[in-house]
């Protein structure tokens, strides 16, 4: 009876083949959805809802202020808490599109009264935004090949390690939602130039705002784009599909992102922006001939016209650019873009930019971490792209092939070509899987209308006939389905991993095991970071290495000399200067900068090796570079960096090797060890007996990791 | 130093005596207090006095009241003033709260300032009482020096009367001040008196006049935790779907002598006896028993130095800063819990609902310089109420949590000079229609019923567009 009634309920709800398709299309895609948001918050389980390292510190605090004090208050804010003496005017010199993208989230959610608070927003805004990226490349997967494509697209992006790198909850960083806007930006442009149509352009100009907002990086889709709609004219797939798709976006998109005060006119003055440009001239000069061609019948002539037409507008186009250039009027191109191009640059010229550990070349290790098996299938997904080559597929071709040269020049970079990559395995994965189905379908259905149909028809076993080779091809088949299955199985275990162990660390709080097996929390800069808060004068400075500027004034709240927004070179050498010098001269340098506090970061006692210590090096350099007083083979002997007896004497009583090793000879940190022992570099200290003249120690976490000193009043001279 | 102290004592005392004789002829002479004893300890930043006044009635006309005296500079920090009155005869003695209010007399000597205990039943002519009163000082112990070097213990001043301040005349009395350690630097003699060991005795003197005043003054090592709350806000959440939400925001100082000069790490760390004495790292809450779900942090993320004990009777929370506080060194936080609301709320007979709570601090031995209560009560509960054994200043506010659209009426209560004796239970009534818990549920439930709908008018609608 009720078995009956069951199938009838069955039968009611038998879908057709379509519904069925879109039924598990629609959930597959809820599901991604829901992992991908779920796969990073192993760091809040782990650790707590908090924000991580560094630059996420200086988004939450401008969030915070965005919410208290409204949109016109953060646009105009002047911030002096930062780079004292000088200041920063923190709206025209930040993306602001992430503070304002949480920032509504936060207004929406409390408009629905969910009584949220903004660090949650904050916390949960880049999981949300790869969640919606998954969506994106599902309908970019789609637009390029199919729809299966899309969904192996959409599921490989949801767990890319390269992508979760920077995306985890708690990392509140402009690229969380940047990668989310370039994808989507593309999306809209390739579906444009699909198309043709105005509506899409205009879509993909906005965007492209929204990329402007939110990250520099959008410099790499203002020149991507023009280099592709290039090779698309050299190549004759010139059409106007792509005039409307390219003019509407760059003339819009332009407009657009001039409103944003970071960016302003560099659209139209920067060395960078000018390939854009340049594209969109030539792009008219295109439409101009081909008029031209369709109203000259004459072939000759028009060739003549085609050789002066083109030669004048290279010519023009030669002389602005040269005297836009010579008279100052477009920008050079800036330092980092070199170090783009030119992986060497920035080690020989700019310090600042190589002292920062994301922006040093990839090892090919961290490819094989971040991408794993879409490593092998990304030449194959080119190969299907170029086999069934179309716009689209030209695109992610360029794409990839550019992002994945600029993810090998800078690790960070990693981050931009992984969709690319998804993408372009996805279509090796789902154009593989396919064939093979279709391989294994149609020697069933042959065999099935063999054995089900007594007489067969002269054609059906002229077919038989011809696949006797298919038994084979049918294990193997299978044999390589099964292969497929085992990889992406591999790929999704290997993920999980690298999100678990290496990227769900907030690197605030630090872990590790102890002496029974025990975790062991380290959470000495907040403890810092909160004395600071509460227990100095609200307008005490604070002098530290750039790297904690930050977070001293995101959490501590108070006024840094130099912070991670490394705009003025010189105000950081005169700190690396001032960590390299004798006490003495480091006591003018301070008093000139009006620091009260001093504080760095020291490992030597739990064996943290990311410290002051082992970064000093490149405050010398950095110093250096500016200060010829500063002499790296002073700190060195024979080329070789040490803290023990042997070190240079110059090194053994500089501000930081004073500061980090204060009292550190009186303590024992290792049994069996002499006292002194410093266990992040495993060497006993040179110099134990420290003596401060003009400082004083004003506080030492428990785990001594931050050590924060007082800097004393000048004497009284009777 | 000394000689100044000793003018001022012998003016002030000619002052009182003067204006004693002034003061003769109002209506509260007819009482003596034939025995005094009084009992200050010292041994916490707390200052608890024992007072034991035998009482007679030497006027003609039976009295049901008794004046107590402070002087004005002690009334700023008096945290409270309980009065008993013992009852029956030898051993079945027991102890009745009697009623104290404060007083405004018209021609109040030196500004002091009057607490009036009414008897529970009149005292006839001739008759005599004894009642116990007990008091209660806040910020009254002033370190000198001011501020201390991390090695240093933290020494303090404490000033009083060595006489007891009453508006009636006394026949005898005792004062007996309890120090924390041996270590006493200094005390005024007002002979007769002597110390031994942690205790120093004043008297006895017999027949004082009323008002009789002769400051003291003891300097003494005191290195308690002068744990001060600075401002403490409570908030209770009641939701009827059987949880209560505690949220207690602290902002904590160390009240101490201030500290002076270096912090050094590795002398805290290796001579923990000798150095930051006066110090404090530990505090320890006192939470009510099937607590679930704490959490303690602060603005930058959570605070991961805690542990928590329950059993029973009781959860004991022991918090531990970020870093141990010296004098003047502060530290905001706070804690929040969840409890099970079966034991907190209750029905009245008048078919009201009501919460039974404690006031006061959890934290041990702390002084909550202002504490603000908050008690949100459910959305659409009416005709709040609050009774509160002692007074408070009360307000009703309105606050918006999740699903909230019209909003939760909350009882504020604030009172300053908040003691661990505050840990009273108080109620709050009001009416509530179980009808609203189901409110939030039904929008949720219909929000998502008209998203299904939506979902499946767009499918339906789409696929008869691609027919």
């Amino acid at each position: 009876m009720s078995n009956t009634a069951g199938s009838d309920l069955l039968k009611t709800f038998k879908l057709k083949t379509k519904q069925q398709e879109l039924l598990i299309r629609v959930s597959i895609l809820c599901l991604v959805y829901i992992l991908a948001f779920i796969t990073r918050l192993f760091s809040v389980l782990r650790y707590e809802s908090m924000i991580h390292e560094f630059d996420p510190y200086f988004n939450y605090r401008t969030t915070l202020y965005l919410t208290q004090n409204g949109f016109y208050d953060f646009w105009n804010w002047f911030d002096s808490e930062s780079w004292y003496p000088l200041g920063r005017i923190i709206g025209g010199t930040l993306y602001p599109g992430l503070m304002v993208t949480a920032a509504l989230i936060y207004r929406l959610l409390h408009f629905l009264r969910f009584a949220v608070h903004i660090r949650e927003v904050c916390v949960l805004t880049a999981p949300f935004f790869a969640s919606n990226t998954t969506l994106v490349a599902y309908f970019f997967g789609k637009e390029i090949w199919d729809s299966g494509a899309g969904l192996v697209a959409a599921i490989l992006i949801a767990v890319c390690p390269g992508y979760i790198s920077r995306s985890v909850a708690g990392s509140y960083d402009n690229e969380g939602v940047a990668i989310f806007a370039l994808l989507f930006t593309f999306y809209l442009f390739v579906k444009a130039v699909n198309t043709g149509s105005l509506a899409w352009g205009l879509a993909s100009a906005f965007g492209y705002f929204y990329m402007v907002s939110a990250w520099g990086g959008y410099v790499f889709i203002i020149n991507l784009i023009p280099l592709y709609v290039l090779v698309l004219l050299i190549t004759g797939r010139y059409s106007m599909r792509l005039y409307v798709a390219y003019n509407c976006m760059y003339v819009l998109g332009m407009l657009l992102a001039m409103q944003i005060r970071f960016v302003g006119f560099q659209h139209v003055q920067s060395g960078e922006h000018m390939a854009a440009m340049g594209v969109f001239f030539l792009m008219q000069v295109f439409y101009f001939l081909d008029w031209v061609k369709h109203m000259l019948s004459d072939t000759k002539l028009f060739q003549a016209f085609l050789r002066i037409t083109v030669t004048c507008a290279v010519a023009v186009g030669g002389v602005a650019l040269g005297v836009g250039t010579v008279s100052g009027y477009i920008s050079p191109w800036t330092g980092r873009f070199y170090s783009l191009l030119d992986p060497t640059y920035a080690k020989d010229h700019i310090p600042i930019i190589a002292s920062v550990s994301e922006h040093q070349p990839t090892a090919w290790s961290s490819f094989m971490f971040d991408f794993h098996i879409l490593l092998f299938l990304f030449p194959a997904g080119v190969y299907f792209c170029f086999k069934r080559l179309s716009d689209a597929t030209m695109f992610i071709v360029m794409y990839g092939l550019t992002s994945l040269y600029f993810a090998g020049v800078m690790v960070r970079l990693i981050l931009v070509a992984t969709p690319a990559v998804c993408l372009i395995s996805a279509i090796a994965v789902s154009a593989t899987v396919k064939n093979l189905t279709v391989l294994l379908r149609s020697k069933n259905k042959v065999v099935q209308t063999g054995s089900t149909k007594g007489t067969s028809s002269a054609k059906a076993s002229s077919k038989a006939s011809l696949d006797q080779s298919q038994p084979f091809q049918k294990n193997g088949a299978m044999a390589l389905l099964f292969g497929a299955f085992y990889l992406l199985s591999k790929y999704a275990t290997h993920c999980t991993w690298v999100t678990s162990e290496a990227y769900s660390s907030p690197s605030i709080v630090l872990a590790a095991r102890g002496a029974h097996g025990n975790r062991v929390i380290f959470d000495d800069y907040r403890e810092a970071y909160f004395w600071l808060r509460q227990n100095t004068p609200p307008d005490a400075k604070v002098m530290s290495w750039w790297d904690y500027g930050y977070q001293i004034t995101a959490m501590g709240n108070r006024t840094v000399i130099v912070d991670n927004n490394t705009w003025n070179n010189t105000h950081i050498a005169t700190v690396g200067r001032a960590m390299s010098s004798y006490e003495d001269e480091a006591y003018e340098i301070m008093r000139s900068l009006d620091v009260d506090y001093v504080l760095v970061v020291f490992g030597g006692v739990t064996g943290y090796s990311s410290d002051d210590i082992n970064k000093f090096l490149w405050m010398v350099r950095i110093g250096g570079g500016v200060f010829p007083v500063i002499k790296e083979p002073d700190y060195l002997v024979n080329g070789e960096y040490r803290v023990d007896k042997g070190a240079a004497p110059k090194m053994l009583n500089c501000l930081m090797y004073k500061l980090c090793y204060y009292r550190f000879g009186e303590l024992v940190t290792e049994y069996g060890k002499p006292p002194g022992y410093d266990r992040a570099r495993g060497v006993e200290i040179g110099n134990k007996d420290i003596k401060l003249e003009h400082l004083e120690e004003a506080f030492t976490t428990s785990n001594w990791i931050v050590r924060i000193y007082k800097v004393k009043p000048p004497n009284n001279r009777w | 130093m000394e000689t100044p102290i000793r003018s001022r004592e012998t003016l002030s005392l000619t002052l009182f005596s003067l204006l004693f004789f002034i003061c003769k002829s109002s209506p509260l002479h007819h009482l003596l207090i034939s025995n005094a004893e009084r009992r200050i300890d010292l041994s916490s930043h707390i200052v608890k006095v024992y007072l034991t006044l035998k009482i007679e009635n030497a006027g003609s006309t039976p009295a049901s009241e008794v004046l107590l005296a402070f002087p004005p500079a002690q009334v700023d920090h008096l945290a409270t003033v309980e009065a008993l009155a013992t009852k029956g005869k030898r051993k079945k003695t027991t102890l009745v709260h009697l009623e104290v209010k404060p007083t405004e007399l018209p021609d109040a000597p030196n500004d002091a300032k009057y607490f009036t205990i009414y008897l529970a039943s009149p005292l006839n002519s001739g008759e005599s009482t004894t009642l116990e009163v007990l008091y209660m000082l806040t910020h009254s112990l002033e370190p000198f020096p001011a501020e201390i070097a991390q090695s240093e213990s933290q020494l303090v001043f404490y000033r009083d009367n060595a006489l007891i301040l009453l508006p009636y005349h006394v026949r005898q009395q005792t004062t007996f001040i309890k120090t924390p350690s041996n270590k006493v630097e200094s005390f005024t003699r007002v002979e007769p008196t002597n110390r031994a060991g942690t205790e120093i005795k004043y008297g006895p003197y017999e027949d004082r006049p009323p008002y009789s005043f002769s400051p003291i003054l003891v300097h003494f090592e005191n290195n308690s935790p002068f744990a001060v709350v600075e401002e403490l806000v409570r908030e209770v959440e009641i939701s009827h779907w059987g949880n209560l939400q505690v949220t207690e925001q602290y902002t904590l100082v160390h009240a101490g002598a201030r500290h002076k000069g270096v912090f050094s790490r590795v002398d805290y760390q290796s001579r923990p006896s000798l150095n930051g004495v006066s110090s404090f790292r530990y505090l320890l809450a006192r939470l009510p028993p099937r607590v679930h779900s704490v959490y303690y942090r602060d603005e930058i993320g959570n605070i991961s130095s805690s542990h928590l004990r329950t059993d029973s009777r009781k959860s004991e929370l022991e918090i531990e800063p970020r870093y141990p506080l010296f004098g003047g060194w502060k530290a905001t936080f706070v804690i929040g819990y969840g409890l099970p609301l079966q034991d907190f709320l209750f029905e009245s007979s008048n078919d009201k609902r009501y919460l039974n709570f404690t006031f006061g601090c959890p934290l041990l031995e702390t002084v909550v310089d202002k504490l603000t209560f908050k008690v949100v009560l459910p959305e659409g509960s009416k005709d709040p109420s609050a009774v509160v054994p002692f007074p408070v200043e009360q307000h009703l506010e309105t606050k918006y949590s999740y699903l909230d659209v019209v909003g939760r009426t909350v009882v504020v209560l604030e009172k300053k000079n908040v003691v661990p004796v505050h840990n009273t239970h108080f109620q709050v009534y009001y009416t509530f229609k179980p009808i609203f818990m189901l409110a939030e549920p039904m929008m949720l439930a219909s929000a998502f019923f008209l998203f299904f709908v939506a979902c499946v008018a767009y499918l339906h609608i789409d696929l008869s567009i691609r027919k």
